[in-house]
C-alpha cells in the first residue's frame, strides 16, 4: 500500500460467523455505527454468517446453547432452559417473542441495518469457500458483496486498526 | 433555535446516531441539528460520536425521559 492510497480514516474489519437473529445484531450494529463515525469498515461473511447476505432473510433464535436467555414477560423474566429447545415449537415461539420485543422497543430490524451498512459503503466480502460448501449462488445474495477468501480478509485485517471476530 | 430538528423518539441504539449522521451529512458546515430522543444510552453515545467525528455537541440536556442534543456540523 503506498502513501497515496492510504487515507487518514480509521479502519475496522469484522469476521461474521453466525447467522441467527440474535447474533446478526452485533456485527451490523457495530458496522453501521462505525461507518457513521467515519470508520472504513470491512465485513467478512463466512460459515453461517454468510446467510446474512441472502436477499430473503428468515432469521431465528434458539434457546439451545443460550442458557442465559431470558424473555421479559408480564414484569418478570422467563428463563429458557436448554432442554426446552427439544420441544417442537419452542424455538419458533422464542423467535416470535424476540421479533415482537425488537419492534416494541424501537430496535432496528436486521434488514434495515444491513441496508444502512450497504448505503454507508461498508465493504462486504462473501466467503467463496462457504458459498461452495453450502451451495449458495450470488443471485441469492444482496447487491454489493464481493467474493473473497481468507487471504482477501487477512489483507484487510493487516490494514485495520480494529479487527473483530463475531 | 437549531437549523434542523430530528425526532428519534422511541428509537433504540444505534438508530439515533445513524439517523443523526444521515441528517448531518446533508447539512451545511456550521449548521446546527437538534435531536430529540428517548434512548438514555444516546447521552453517552452522542458525546462519543461527536468526539470521534469532530462535530460539536453544543447542548445536551435531559428531563422526563426525553433527551435533547444540539450538534453543530464541523466535519
Amino acid at each position: 500500500m503506498n502513501a497515496e492510497t492510504r487515507t487518514n480514516a480509521k479502519t475496522m474489519s469484522m469476521i461474521v460467523t453466525k447467522g441467527s437473529l440474535d447474533w446478526a445484531y452485533p456485527p451490523f450494529i457495530l458496522a453501521t455505527t462505525a461507518a457513521a463515525m467515519g470508520v472504513e469498515v470491512t465485513m467478512f461473511f463466512t460459515f453461517y454468517g454468510l446467510s446474512l447476505l441472502k436477499k430473503k432473510l428468515n432469521l431465528q433464535v434458539t434457546t439451545l446453547g443460550n442458557a442465559a436467555m431470558e424473555m421479559p414477560m408480564m414484569g418478570m423474566h422467563m428463563t429458557m432452559p436448554n432442554i426446552v429447545s427439544a420441544i417442537p415449537g419452542v424455538d419458533a415461539a422464542a423467535t416470535s417473542m424476540m421479533k415482537n420485543l425488537i419492534k416494541r422497543k424501537g430496535v432496528a430490524s436486521i434488514e434495515e441495518l444491513r441496508e444502512m451498512a450497504v448505503e454507508a459503503d461498508v465493504k462486504m466480502i462473501a466467503c467463496q469457500m462457504t458459498m461452495d460448501l453450502f451451495e449458495y449462488k450470488m443471485e441469492d445474495m444482496i447487491e454489493g458483496p464481493v467474493l473473497g477468501g481468507a487471504a482477501t480478509y487477512i489483507e484487510e485485517a493487516t490494514k485495520s486498526e480494529i479487527n473483530l471476530f463475531i | 433555535m437549531a437549523d434542523q430538528v430530528l425526532d428519534v423518539k422511541g428509537l433504540n441504539c444505534p438508530l439515533p446516531i445513524l439517523r443523526a449522521k444521515k441528517t448531518l451529512k446533508d447539512m451545511d458546515m456550521g449548521a446546527t441539528l437538534e435531536v430529540l430522543a428517548t434512548d438514555p444510552g444516546a447521552v453517552k453515545d452522542f458525546e462519543a460520536f461527536c468526539r470521534t467525528t469532530g462535530n460539536e455537541l453544543v447542548e445536551s440536556d435531559a428531563g422526563e425521559g426525553l433527551y435533547r442534543f444540539v450538534i453543530k456540523r464541523m466535519s
